[in-house]
C-alpha cells in the first residue's frame, strides 16, 4: 500500500474546505465588490507564502439545527505568511459561510493566530467581514469576542495589530478593530456601528443607511474610527503594504532602515510658509521639503484635519510627524485634533519611533461646544501623550506657538530633546491683538482714538513677543535656524538622539485622561 | 487652497478653511427650568397629569419606557402643569420637551 490513498483523501478534504460558503455564496460576495476572504489574504501576503491553519476545525454547536450545519473552517481562515520577507500572522472572517458569524470555534481560530502573533513577535493583520455573533452559540460566542479583546489589549504596544474592515463589523465586533493601532476602510464596503439602522428607526424612528451611519466615508472623516480609507480593496491593500515599511515589527525593534534620499527640488520650504501669521498654508508640504523623497504617508487624512499626522523617513529612517495645518481652522487644538495627535504620539512612543514636530497653531478652538465636549480632558491627553515619550522628540516652531498650545506642542518643558524656531515664530501667552487688549485695557479705553491706540499697542506688543527670541534667551528654544537649515537640524539631532536614554519612575501605568 | 473664510481667534483673523461641523456648530441655549425633557429616546407609556393641574416636588408625571426599563419622570418643584406636548404610546427623540411647567 502506498501512501497515496491517504493523501488524495487529504487533498479533497481541502478542497472541499477551501470552497468556503459555495459557489452562491461566493458569486453573492463578489457582486457586492468584495474579494473572498482568501483572495484577500493571499492579495497582501507575498506570492505563494501563506500558510492556513485549523481549515478542519469545526463548530460544536447543538442546538438550533446547527448540529447538522457544516460550517467549512467555521466562518474564519487563519495563518501565516510573509510581506515584503517578513513573517505576520493573519486571520479573515468569512462572509460566504454562515455570514461570517462568530461562533466559539470562529473565535478560537482567531485567538488561536493572536497568541502566536504575540508569541512570534510579529504583525496581526485581522480582515473583518462578519455578520456578528453567531446568535445560535448564545453566550459562546460572546465569550469569543471578550477573548479577542482581552488579547488586542494584551497584544497592544507589542506587535503592530492592523485592522481591516472588508465588510459589516457591527455590535460588540466593533471593539475588536476599536482597540488595534489602525483600521482600515473601503468605500462601500466596510460598515461599523453598534446599533445598526433597523434599530435606530425602531427606537428613533430615525431613517438611515448603513453606509451613512457606519460608512467608510462617515468612520474616515467624523468619527476618527478608521485611519486610512481606501477607494476599492486592492488599495485597500497597498495601503497595508505601505504602512509595514514604515513600523517594527515588535516594540524591541526598530523599522527598518530604507536608503536616505533627499527631498525632491520642487518643495522650496522658504516658498512654502506665507510671511503673514494669518495666512494659510499646507503644513504636509513642509514635511515633504524635509522628509527623505518628499514622502509623507498621512495617517486619517480626512479627520480633524487642524492636525496632521503621519510617518515619512529622515536619513533613511522612520519618523511620526505632528503638524498643526494652519490650512484647517487655523491649525487650532480641539477635542478630535487632541485625540488624533495623542494616539498617534503614543503609538510613535511605543514602536521606537522618533516623533518630529512642526508648529504652527493660534491655541484652542473657542466654544461652549467644545468645552461642553470635555476639550480640557481631551487636550490633556496631547500632555500628557509628549510629556511620556521617552523617544526622541524634536520641535520646529515655523510660526505661532500660542499659550496652552505653545506647552502642549512637545515643548521644551513637556522635555522636547531639540528645540528648533524659525525666525517667524512667535512664541507667546496668546496673539497680539488679544494680548494687546488686556495688557493695554486701559490706555486703550481712555484714548481719544481707541481703534489708533489699539493699533499702536498691538505693534508694541508684537515688536516686544512675537518672536523667537524671547523664549531663545531663556534656553526654552535651543536654536533660531533659517528654514532652510531645518532639514539639516533635524537629521543631525536625530543622530545625535540615537542612543537616547530617558529613564522614568517605575509604575504599573500611569493614569491618562482617556 | 479654495474654500478659505475668516476665523477669528483671541481677536485676530486668520484665513483659513472651517470644516462643516464647526461651519454648523449649534449655538448654545441656556435651559429652561420650566421645560421638562426626554432624557433617551423612548415611548411614552402613561401619563399621571392634565393641564392646569398642581403638582408637589417629586410626583411622578409620565412614565417613559426605553431600552425595556419604565423611566418614572418626576415633578422638579411645586408648580403647575402649563402644557403636555406628548401622548401615550407616542415615541419621542432624545431632549424633546415633554412638559411645560411653572413655578
Amino acid at each position: 500500500m502506498s501512501l497515496k490513498r491517504n493523501i488524495l483523501d487529504l487533498r479533497k478534504r481541502k478542497e472541499k474546505v477551501l470552497q468556503g460558503g459555495g459557489e452562491k455564496a461566493i458569486q453573492k460576495q463578489v457582486a457586492m465588490g468584495k474579494l473572498t476572504a482568501r483572495e484577500r489574504i493571499t492579495s497582501i501576503v507575498d506570492e505563494d507564502s501563506f500558510h492556513e491553519y485549523d481549515m478542519f476545525v469545526e463548530h460544536e454547536a447543538r442546538d438550533f439545527g446547527m448540529e447538522k450545519k457544516q460550517l467549512h473552517g467555521d466562518g474564519v481562515i487563519i495563518g501565516t505568511g510573509t510581506i515584503y520577507g517578513q513573517p505576520v500572522c493573519l486571520f479573515a472572517q468569512d462572509f460566504t459561510v454562515a455570514g461570517g458569524s462568530l461562533g466559539l470555534m470562529h473565535a478560537r481560530k482567531i485567538t488561536k493566530i493572536m497568541d502566536h502573533a504575540l508569541k512570534m513577535r510579529v504583525p496581526l493583520i485581522g480582515i473583518n467581514d462578519s455578520g456578528g455573533a453567531r446568535i445560535q452559540e448564545g453566550v459562546n460566542s460572546l465569550a469569543g469576542y471578550g477573548e479577542i479583546f482581552f488579547r488586542n489589549t494584551l497584544a497592544s504596544g507589542v506587535i503592530p495589530q492592523l485592522s481591516v474592515i472588508l465588510g459589516p463589523c457591527a455590535g460588540g465586533a466593533v471593539y475588536s478593530p476599536a482597540l488595534t493601532d489602525f483600521v482600515f476602510v473601503v468605500e462601500n464596503i466596510s460598515k461599523m456601528f453598534i446599533t445598526g439602522p433597523e434599530v435606530i428607526k425602531t427606537v428613533l424612528g430615525e431613517e438611515i443607511s448603513m453606509e451613512e451611519l457606519g460608512g467608510a466615508k462617515v468612520h474616515s472623516e467624523i468619527t476618527g474610527n478608521a485611519h486610512f480609507y481606501a477607494q476599492n480593496e486592492l488599495e485597500c491593500f497597498e495601503q497595508i503594504k505601505k504602512l509595514l515599511t514604515y513600523i517594527p515589527w515588535h516594540n524591541e525593534k526598530k523599522a527598518r532602515p530604507f536608503p536616505p534620499k533627499p527631498p525632491k527640488a520642487e518643495y522650496k520650504i522658504e516658498e512654502i510658509v506665507p510671511h503673514d501669521p494669518t495666512q494659510p498654508y499646507d503644513i504636509r508640504n513642509v514635511i515633504r521639503a524635509i522628509s527623505d523623497d518628499s514622502d509623507f504617508f498621512e495617517v486619517m487624512e480626512g479627520f480633524a484635519r487642524n492636525i496632521v499626522i503621519g510617518f515619512g523617513r529622515m536619513n533613511g529612517e522612520t519618523i511620526g510627524f505632528v503638524a498643526n495645518q494652519p490650512l484647517v481652522l487655523a491649525g487650532v487644538l480641539d477635542c478630535d485634533s487632541s485625540d488624533k495627535a495623542a494616539r498617534f504620539i503614543r503609538y510613535c512612543d511605543a514602536f521606537n519611533i522618533p516623533i518630529v514636530t512642526l508648529e504652527d497653531m493660534p491655541g484652542y478652538l473657542p466654544g461652549v461646544d467644545q468645552e461642553h465636549a470635555g476639550v480640557i480632558r481631551h487636550g490633556a491627553k496631547i500632555l500628557y501623550a509628549y510629556s511620556e515619550a521617552t523617544v526622541p522628540k524634536i520641535t520646529v516652531i515655523v510660526r505661532k506657538a500660542y499659550g496652552g498650545g505653545y506647552i502642549a506642542m512637545n515643548s521644551r518643558h513637556m522635555k522636547a530633546d531639540f528645540m528648533f524656531a524659525w525666525p517667524t515664530a512667535e512664541i507667546a501667552v496668546m496673539g497680539p491683538e488679544g494680548a494687546a487688549n488686556i495688557i493695554f485695557r486701559k490706555e486703550i479705553m481712555g484714548a481719544e482714538d481707541p481703534d489708533a491706540m489699539r493699533k499702536e499697542k498691538v505693534a508694541e506688543y508684537k515688536e516686544k513677543f512675537a518672536n523667537p527670541y524671547v523664549a531663545a534667551a531663556k534656553g526654552y528654544i535651543d536654536t533660531v535656524i533659517e528654514p532652510e537649515e531645518t532639514r539639516k537640524m533635524l537629521l543631525h539631532s536625530l543622530e545625535v538622539s540615537m542612543n537616547k536614554v530617558d529613564r522614568r519612575p517605575s509604575k504599573k501605568h500611569g493614569i491618562p485622561p482617556f | 487652497m479654495s474654500n478659505l473664510k475668516e476665523f477669528n481667534i483671541d481677536g485676530t483673523i486668520y484665513k483659513t478653511e472651517i470644516p462643516e461641523s464647526v461651519a454648523n456648530r449649534k449655538k448654545w441655549e441656556r435651559p429652561n427650568p420650566n421645560h421638562i425633557k426626554s432624557f433617551i429616546p423612548g415611548t411614552i407609556v402613561e401619563i399621571f397629569v392634565k393641564e392646569g393641574q398642581e403638582i408637589k416636588e417629586g410626583e411622578c408625571l409620565m412614565i417613559l419606557q426605553a431600552m425595556k426599563m419604565k423611566n418614572k419622570i418626576l415633578m422638579p418643584f411645586d408648580g403647575i402643569i402649563e402644557k403636555i406636548n406628548v401622548r401615550v404610546d407616542e415615541k419621542v427623540p432624545n431632549r424633546l420637551v415633554m412638559l411645560e411647567i411653572k413655578a
